[in-house]
């Protein structure tokens, strides 16, 4: 589902920001990237979601090739990737179904699908009776819980989440992870980007350690790695 | 893209408007200011261009015939001159026509001195009026080549002047709406790149989902065009009902010059602006946009 071969992105600074990283994610894994600030997690988020490419190497995803991808094939190529952020980003003039429903709308499904799949997905993440709300008036969880329907509305096979518990108490936290899973347990592969080392612990899932630019652990229900 | 989609950005463009009014305000106030400054010196100039083609239709040449010359060949020449492109009409003075015209200009009571002679009798003549004076050395070139034309008058400086302050008219006014245009898409570029940071995150979030580049510019695009058709129609109003009110001020003001200026009615100044002014309003709010969001929207 998602392969990389030595793939290594050097801003403009001058020193690495990912140095060779090769990594094989399967379709339909839960996978934790871990690692410090300026380990590069950013970064390999923002190749996938073809941000940046790559200074060298080879990123597929899902078939394609997306270091050879043109910009007008970069649309469509996300239509692919759902994501989820930490701080939501969530459109705050709209309400909760207008923010999911305008990840429909954007990729041009027909308004009598929108009308059925908003709520279906709304009630999937447990907000189907805050359908009118501002994001204003919602928790921090439940906010978080907009991002994931909106991102996962249009059925993409791969789940990007970047500290997705980072501005979450850790009641919210565990409901957004608990989400997530069942979200692949529905056949999305699911990537998170996460500091909670009480969750990755916990959950007992593949988690790849990164430092500074190169992975440092790859580890099948494995446990986050203290780096001193 | 859907019709569904088109209509959601569509709406989208709309209601954009409406959650930044103060953008979208400084965006129409900025169009009105331009066009209307636009309407202003075009209803100028279009006035002024009709003062001049007045002056211009009452340029004439002259031209006088051989003393031996037959009636059939005066038509003939009158009739191979109206041929011309550059002519407008061509009227024909007898002798007879011609002393009584001096009479009534110069002599008034001296001219019964003269009895019944006509000191006139071989001064029969063409007036040649032209639809463009700057062809009047062409045609008097042409006349002087025709057999039985004896000679001709032409007041070369009156139809060059006329012709000078035609093209400088001409000039001056491209001048001023291309400085017009390029100003008035230099502040729409900057309120839309403005806007555009504003709704930044919004668009951030429209490209990470897989919006295409014309599904995330379209409402952008729409606003444009919406606030150039609004910041044309506002100054159109406003100079529809000031301009009557100026021409009454300048005709009472300067009575004296009333003979000389000859102003259009504002419908028929409307007939043109209107078109015009919507489609540089339009033109000025969509190249506006278009060219913001394109250096703004590469993600």
């Amino acid at each position: 589902m998602i392969l990389l071969e030595d793939v290594v992105k050097t801003y403009s600074s001058g020193s690495p920001a990912l140095n060779g990283i090769s990594l094989n994610i399967d379709a339909g894994e839960f996978v934790f990237i871990v690692g410090d600030s300026g380990s590069g997690k950013s970064t390999l988020i923002k190749l996938l979601l073809r941000e940046l490419k790559p200074t060298s190497g080879h990123i597929i995803v899902n078939n394609t090739d997306v270091t050879r991808l043109r910009h007008g094939r970069i649309p469509k190529y996300r239509r692919n990737i759902g994501c989820v952020f930490q701080d939501f980003r969530l459109l705050k003039d709209r309400n909760v179904y207008e923010n999911v429903a305008f990840a429909q709308r954007v990729v041009s499904v027909p308004g009598r699908e929108i009308k059925r799949n908003v709520p279906q997905v709304l009630s999937t993440v447990g907000l189907a009776e805050k359908y009118s709300s501002k994001p204003r008036e919602l928790s921090g969880g439940e906010q978080q819980r907009v991002a994931v329907a909106r991102a996962i509305i249009n059925k993409p096979p791969i789940l990007l989440a970047d500290e997705p518990t980072g501005n979450l108490d850790p009641k919210n936290s565990w409901d957004i992870m608990k989400l997530l899973e069942k979200i692949n347990k529905n056949g999305t592969t699911v990537l998170v980007v996460t500091h909670n080392r009480e969750i990755v612990n916990a959950m007992q899932k593949r988690v790849i350690t990164m430092k500074k630019g190169v992975i440092l652990a790859d580890q099948e229900k494995g446990e986050y790695i203290d780096e001193d | 893209m859907r019709i569904s989609t088109l209509i959601y950005t569509l709406q989208q463009g709309v209601k954009s408007i409406f959650r930044n009014k103060v953008f979208s305000l400084a965006t129409v106030a900025t169009i009105t200011a331009c066009i209307f400054l636009f309407g202003i010196f075009y209803s100028v100039m279009v006035n002024f261009q009709n003062i001049i083609h007045q002056a211009e239709s009452g340029v004439a040449v002259t031209v006088f015939f051989d003393q031996d010359i037959s009636d059939e060949r005066i038509q003939e020449i009158g009739q191979e001159i109206s041929m011309r492109a550059e002519v407008s009409r061509v009227v024909f003075v007898s002798a007879e026509q011609a002393w009584a015209d001096f009479k009534d200009e110069y002599l008034g009571e001296y001219a019964d001195t003269f009895g019944d002679d006509n000191p006139l009798e071989d001064d029969a003549n063409y007036e040649v009026y032209l639809s463009d004076v700057s062809m009047q050395e062409q045609l008097v070139d042409y006349i002087a080549g025709l057999q039985g034309v004896k000679e001709i008058h032409k007041s070369a400086n009156v139809a060059n002047t006329l012709s000078v302050a035609n093209n400088l008219v001409s000039y001056v006014s491209l001048a001023i709406i291309l400085i017009l245009f390029a100003v008035s898409i230099f502040l729409i570029s900057n309120t839309v790149a403005i806007g555009i940071s504003v709704r930044r995150e919004e668009i951030a979030i429209m490209k990470l989902i897989g919006a295409t580049d014309f599904v995330v510019r379209s409402p952008f695009l729409f606003e444009g065009i919406i606030l150039g058709l609004v910041g044309a129609a506002i100054p159109l109003v406003i100079i529809y009902y000031i301009y009557n009110k100026a021409i009454g001020y300048v005709i009472h003001e300067f009575a004296v010059l009333n003979s000389i200026l000859a102003f259009l009615p504002v419908e028929q100044i409307f007939y043109t602006l209107v078109p015009i002014a919507l489609i540089l309003g339009v033109g000025i709010g969509f190249l506006g946009s278009a060219i913001t969001v394109r250096r703004h929207l590469r993600v």
